[in-house]
């Protein structure tokens, strides 16, 4: 195990607020894993309590076999920490800023410039451009860079791709894919669920505790209800008649369909829904069987939580 | 993990150094800064300096002669042809001169006695009475040099047709402020507030500034020591304060004709050991706020008011009820006020204010204490 949490608790305001509740999972070395809830899932504490910024209530955690409280100083030394907010020297260059944190780290950008050299060549046009005035995009990259110079061993991407733009975000998991293989143990969270499926394991998280931890696939693969697609001319009367039909366990609106799934397994269900939502007036109904995705396993691990 | 290839030592250094060059882009890249760094000095040293000229010319002025003798009249004419008095001649009582005063109409009366003349050719002395207005310490002290300039002129002037020397003794009275603060006082004054706000409200926004940007979170994930950060944030703003000092000392020298008596590198020494107390005062106020807007009210504020008041060069600390006397004490900028003005108006060496260096040696200490005690190697 690279990382490792055990029953981790954090508390803010003198223990009122709850963020991270009893949290335990490890990461192997050259993982990478996803930590995927939204805001205030606790994520962020989790990063920072990983990087030694912040001191559990209670638990203990190690990072490549150095106890998170005691062996801080050696902690420092060997991670790389890319925070959710852009933190980087916006007065100074693109250049200037990466020649200042591989100084700090102990190195040059000259000794690494081949773990950096794929994602830098994007950013080279603009190195004498100061870090506020880059797009979005190319201020991940840059920060990227800048947590990458001194070649950690584990890597932690504090929601890298919020605010991004979609091709961004694609070409960051990209770089991402190829960092794992130079052997980087990454760990990074995200707000997406659709970003859940480009991790080789994910923890799914919400209100500071851990709904489950597995590979995607298992995750989506444990789903047990069937679930449904449906769509028709009035969405939002739609939805308010499927909340209140008593074959349905759950619904929610996903895009441009509302994903169900129905009670019991038996296969009559669904065509009974159908006509009793004709029956109502719905027009051009269209309602096909999905495979759950992240999102839909969320909603439900979410459900099942509030119910037991 | 790339081992570093250089000596331990020189890694020190060049974390160091590679810190210290983006201090000084960040200053050199902020308009904002660079105004509130040079701008300051200049336009407080300029204000105060102009002010001051402005007052002086044209004062009303009494003269109650009472001799009206040849000598009386000569130093009148001679007091009327300067271009700053504007003469009003009356034979008043000391109470119409109190109440004049009072009234806040004129800042001098020249009193001259009877038998001026006489007395000065028989008894080779003579008095000569100035009163003036000390309540505006600065603008009493030039006028009242003024005139004893022309009493001793007329001196000389009467030397010279006789061997035997006559003595006219112009008997000053400081009114309301005998403690005669002298107009020389204001630019020990300026330096000293100027470090003490520099100093403290730029180390404090700049570190504030790290946490706040959230780099410090950076920072603080990487092997670079804590302590080297805060060095490194100091050192800029020292070299800095060091050529603002410069450049106040070279405008008081040069456009306010301000004597620079004593030794120029005590004086720079003292002030290097005055702008380290302040810097430590920054980092104490920055460890302790987590906004620019905070810790640079704080700076403002705390800093400014107290300087204002308490260093003793706008108003007199003598005159001050005994609490307030007492609180004076702690704020650093008192005793390096007496520093620079013992070293810039008065000449004097350094076992005249190594008391006042050793307190402030002690401040330091202390603040630095606190802050490194209170600098928070995580982020709560």
């Amino acid at each position: 195990m690279d990382v490792f949490l055990n029953n981790i608790r954090k508390t803010y305001n003198k223990g009122s607020i709850i963020a991270v509740d009893d949290v335990s999972f490890g990461v192997e070395r050259g993982e990478l894993f996803g930590l995927i809830g939204p805001d205030g899932a606790g994520k962020t504490s989790i990063f920072r309590m990983l990087t030694t910024l912040l001191l559990p209530d209670s638990g203990n955690g190690s990072v490549t076999g150095f106890d998170i409280v005691k062996d801080y100083k050696k902690i420092r030394n060997t991670v790389g920490y890319m925070p959710g907010k852009f933190s980087l020297y916006q007065d100074l260059s693109v250049e200037e800023n990466l020649t200042f944190f591989a100084t700090i780290f102990n190195t040059t950008v000259k000794a690494n410039y081949d773990l950096i050299k794929d994602i830098y060549i994007q950013i080279e046009p603009f190195k004498n451009r100061r870090a506020g005035n880059l797009s979005g995009g190319m201020k991940q990259k840059l920060a990227l860079c800048c947590a990458l110079i001194h070649r950690p061993t584990v890597l932690f991407l504090d929601e890298p791709t919020t605010g991004v733009d979609t091709v961004s975000r694609k070409e960051f998991w990209e770089m991402l894919k190829r960092l794992k293989q130079e052997g980087i143990t990454i760990l990074v969270s995200t707000p997406y669920m659709d970003e859940a499926t480009l991790c080789e394991r994910i923890a799914l998280m919400q209100n500071g505790k851990i709904l489950s931890v597995d590979t995607p696939n298992n995750i989506t693969g444990q789903y047990q209800s069937a679930l449904y697609a449906i769509k028709a001319t009035d969405m939002s009367g739609l939805l308010k008649e499927l909340r209140n039909n008593e074959l349905i366990k759950s619904c929610y609106s996903f895009g441009e369909y509302h994903h169900i799934s129905l009670k019991g397994e038996n296969a009559d269900n669904h065509s009974k829904l159908i006509a009793s939502l004709e029956r109502n007036g719905h027009s051009e109904i269209e309602c096909k069987k999905i495979d759950a995705t992240i999102e839909d396993c969320f909603i439900n691990l979410m459900e099942n939580k509030t119910t037991s | 993990m790339q081992k570093p290839t250089n000596s331990p030592f020189s890694i020190f250094n060049s974390q160091l150094i590679t810190f210290i060059r983006k201090e000084f882009y960040h200053v050199f890249r902020d308009s904002k800064t660079l105004l509130m760094l040079f701008g300051l000095p200049i336009i407080m040293i300029t204000l105060f300096g102009f002010a001051l000229t402005n007052e002086i010319k044209n004062s009303r002025i009494v003269i109650c002669d009472n001799a009206k003798d040849k000598a009386s009249q000569r130093i009148i004419t001679q007091l009327e042809a300067s271009k700053y008095f504007e003469i009003e001649k009356t034979l008043w009582s000391h109470t119409q001169i109190e109440d004049a005063f009072r009234s806040g109409r004129i800042k001098l009366v020249v009193v001259f006695p009877a038998n001026f003349y006489y007395e000065l050719m028989h008894l080779k002395k003579a008095q000569i009475q100035i009163l003036a207005d000390a309540s505006d310490p600065n603008t009493a002290t030039t006028l009242t040099s003024y005139v004893s300039t022309i009493v001793s002129d007329y001196q000389k002037e009467l030397m010279q047709d006789n061997k035997f020397p006559y003595q006219i003794i112009p008997v000053t009275r400081m009114l309301y402020n005998p403690e005669l603060k002298g107009a020389t006082n204001f630019v020990p004054g300026v330096i000293s507030l100027v470090l003490m706000l520099i100093c403290v409200m730029m180390t404090s926004v700049s570190i504030v500034r790290e946490k706040e940007k959230g780099t410090m979170e950076i920072l603080l994930v990487s092997p670079m020591n804590p302590f080297l950060v805060i060095i490194a944030k100091a050192v800029p703003y020292f070299i800095l304060s060091l050529i603002n000092l410069t450049v106040i000392l070279v405008m008081s020298v040069y456009l306010l004709d301000l004597p620079l008596n004593g030794n120029i590198g005590l004086l720079y020494f003292e002030s290097s050991l005055f702008i380290i107390t302040a810097l430590s005062l920054g980092l104490l106020i920055s460890n302790s706020t987590d906004s620019q807007q905070t810790a640079m009210l704080i700076s403002l504020m705390g800093m400014l008011i107290p300087t204002m008041l308490f260093t003793g060069f706008l108003y007199p600390l003598e005159n001050m009820p005994l609490p307030l006397r007492i609180i004076a004490n702690i704020v650093p900028s008192k005793w390096y006020y007496i520093i620079v003005k013992s070293i810039m108006i008065k000449g004097l060496g350094f076992s005249a204010i190594w008391k006042e260096s050793l307190i402030l040696c002690f401040m330091t200490f202390f603040l630095l204490m606190v802050s490194v005690r209170k600098f928070k190697i995580r982020l709560e």
